[in-house]
């Protein structure tokens, strides 16, 4: 079979039946319970997160959360998250700072909610300080790139210690049919976008943006769920071994360093 | 005043005056207020710190005329300048579209950071110039911005960034998005260090500027009637399929929602943060 193209990626990326976030967290953890809300304002359901353990250790794990059908998706706002998504994200990875938890995010957005309430609740000072914030946590953390990762709205719980990546998952400034109408000034040559924009698995692995790469099945995550979620278990287990054999000034300096050197 | 000549003018002999301002824009001696559309000689815009005579608009500056305000004269020490523009993802044009930019502004990338004193007060100043692709951040912007942040820890100095962007740069695509998280870092360790870090937001400052650095700031400043972000209006538009209303993501419109400190005009602006500085000597 020839090799799928960036767009093809994109499409499986956006695929409502690809796994989401609560697939992965409910797989690959025991135990999981969610908790809400984020002190400020509301509960922001395009954003999930709580404590599970993995393999018995407690961690936080987040993820952004998209729906699987057109009600659900109404509901997660299509994993497009307000500044309180963000808000509830950054009190829970404080939480797991207090407690000395590991942090695990899934990231799949197709971006931070343009609307009125957001920008009046301040969307960008939610992820600037998000991501301020994650620069400094005393406490490894991993992040993975499930489906659309894309802009400010992924990186705001994107800046880990590891940067994982799905196959067909893609990374980017923005959507390739925004980044078409910006610099192309025509949102239909997005399939052209999508080539030039080095948002796959592989030009971001080449780029040193991301770590690793979980192998998919070329049809989708999907079909093979169950080994994929036992390479994501295996990975964060090794990892976070290795992270926590640190001290927490190598853990933070060397987190500085990765996002210093880009 | 000149403006007033004009209007005399006006009233004499329309036509006639009328051929000769358009001349003179030609030329580039005159522009239009497009707030009080009110045409302004340039060199009276100029000496009064290039806001409007008559309604107070404050014109958008280049990074030049912006120190030149705000860092007392003949101090400003250049930091970074070496640092220039990459082309990550070989875009299409990118450098040569820049090198173009670069010969119509004078200068070589959308920030200018230098180490100045301000009213005698010594200070890393950083300066966005909206001139140059939009004041958007690729990699040598964010690279430039780090190195002063850098520069402000090791010499224990305060960091004042003036910022205007249209966001992360498109052209250098996910490298521009680890500038937000490169940058943002720098100022956590800032922080750490204790040092004082005044942001000043003018217009427009949107997207990955406003979702990082910009938004940071222990103190955070604004010039009147800046737009100000994270979603651009026509975006937010196409999303919620309305028109926003008059003043939507102004900075008296953050003021009022609790996202900046303190509106303050130009020619109260190098005063102010001298002022600042000092109170946290």
């Amino acid at each position: 079979m020839a090799e799928l193209t960036a767009w093809d990626r994109v499409t499986l990326a956006r695929q409502l039946e690809r796994p989401k976030a609560s697939d992965y967290i409910n797989s690959i953890f025991e135990d999981f319970i969610e908790l809400h809300g984020d002190r400020c304002f509301g509960d922001d359901k395009a954003i999930i997160g709580g404590i599970a353990t993995l393999n018995k250790m407690p961690v936080t794990v987040i993820g952004e959360q998209k729906g699987k059908n057109v009600k659900e998706n109404m509901e997660r706002n299509f994993g497009m998250p307000e500044p309180e998504g963000y808000r509830k994200a950054l009190r829970l990875m404080k939480q797991a700072e207090k407690f000395k938890r590991p942090i695990i995010t899934f990231i799949d957005t197709p971006g931070a909610y343009p609307g009125m309430g957001a920008e009046e609740r301040g969307q960008g000072e939610a992820i600037a300080r998000s991501i301020m914030e994650m620069s400094s946590l005393k406490v490894p953390i991993i992040c993975i790139i499930i489906g659309e990762g894309s802009s400010g709205g992924a990186l705001a719980i994107g800046v880990g210690d590891k940067i994982v990546m799905l196959e067909n998952a893609v990374y980017s400034i923005l959507s390739p049919e925004g980044f078409a109408s910006i610099l192309y000034k025509d949102s239909t040559k997005a399939k052209e976008a999508a080539q030039n924009m080095k948002m796959t698995a592989n030009d971001l692995k080449k780029l040193k943006i991301i770590d690793k790469i979980i192998k998919e099945p070329e049809d989708g995550a999907q079909n093979d769920f169950e080994t994929i979620v036992e390479e994501i278990k295996k990975y964060l287990t090794q990892s976070i071994k290795k992270l926590q054999q640190l001290t927490e000034e190598e853990l933070l300096k060397q987190r500085y360093a990765k996002f210093r050197n880009m | 005043m000149i403006i007033d000549k004009v209007k005399k003018l006006n009233g004499e002999d329309t036509k006639r005056v009328k051929n000769e301002k358009a001349a003179d824009m030609m030329i580039g001696k005159w522009v239009k207020c497009d707030s009080c559309k009110e045409i302004i000689y340039k060199e009276d815009l100029h000496k009064n710190l290039s806001v409007c005579p008559n309604c107070g608009k404050h014109f958008r500056l280049s990074a030049r005329r912006r120190i030149k305000q705000i860092a007392d004269e003949g101090t400003f020490e250049e930091i970074g300048a070496d640092i220039l523009t990459k082309d990550p993802l070989k875009f299409d044009g990118y450098l040569k579209k820049v090198e173009v930019l670069k010969e119509k502004t004078k200068i070589e990338e959308a920030v200018k950071c230098g180490i100045c004193e301000i009213e005698g007060e010594k200070a890393v100043l950083g300066v966005m110039d909206g001139n140059f692709l939009m004041g958007s951040m690729g990699s040598a912007v964010g690279e430039r911005i780090t190195l002063a942040i850098e520069t402000a820890i090791e010499k224990e100095l305060p960091l004042i960034m003036f910022c205007v962007s249209g966001g992360a740069r498109m052209q250098e695509g996910i490298v521009s998005l680890m500038q937000m998280a490169k940058t943002s870092s720098a100022i956590a360790k800032l922080n750490q260090a204790k040092n004082l870090y005044i942001s000043v937001l003018t217009d427009p400052t949107t997207g990955g500027v406003t979702a990082s650095f910009a938004s940071l700031g222990d103190i955070i400043l604004a010039e009147p009637k800046a737009l100000i972000g994270f979603a651009g209006p026509r975006v937010i538009e196409q999303t919620i399929k309305q028109k926003l209303p008059e003043g939507f993501q102004s900075s008296e419109f953050l003021l009022e929602h609790g996202f900046i400190d303190k509106i303050v005009e130009r020619k109260e602006m190098k005063s102010t943060l001298a002022k600042l500085i000092r109170m946290h000597k």
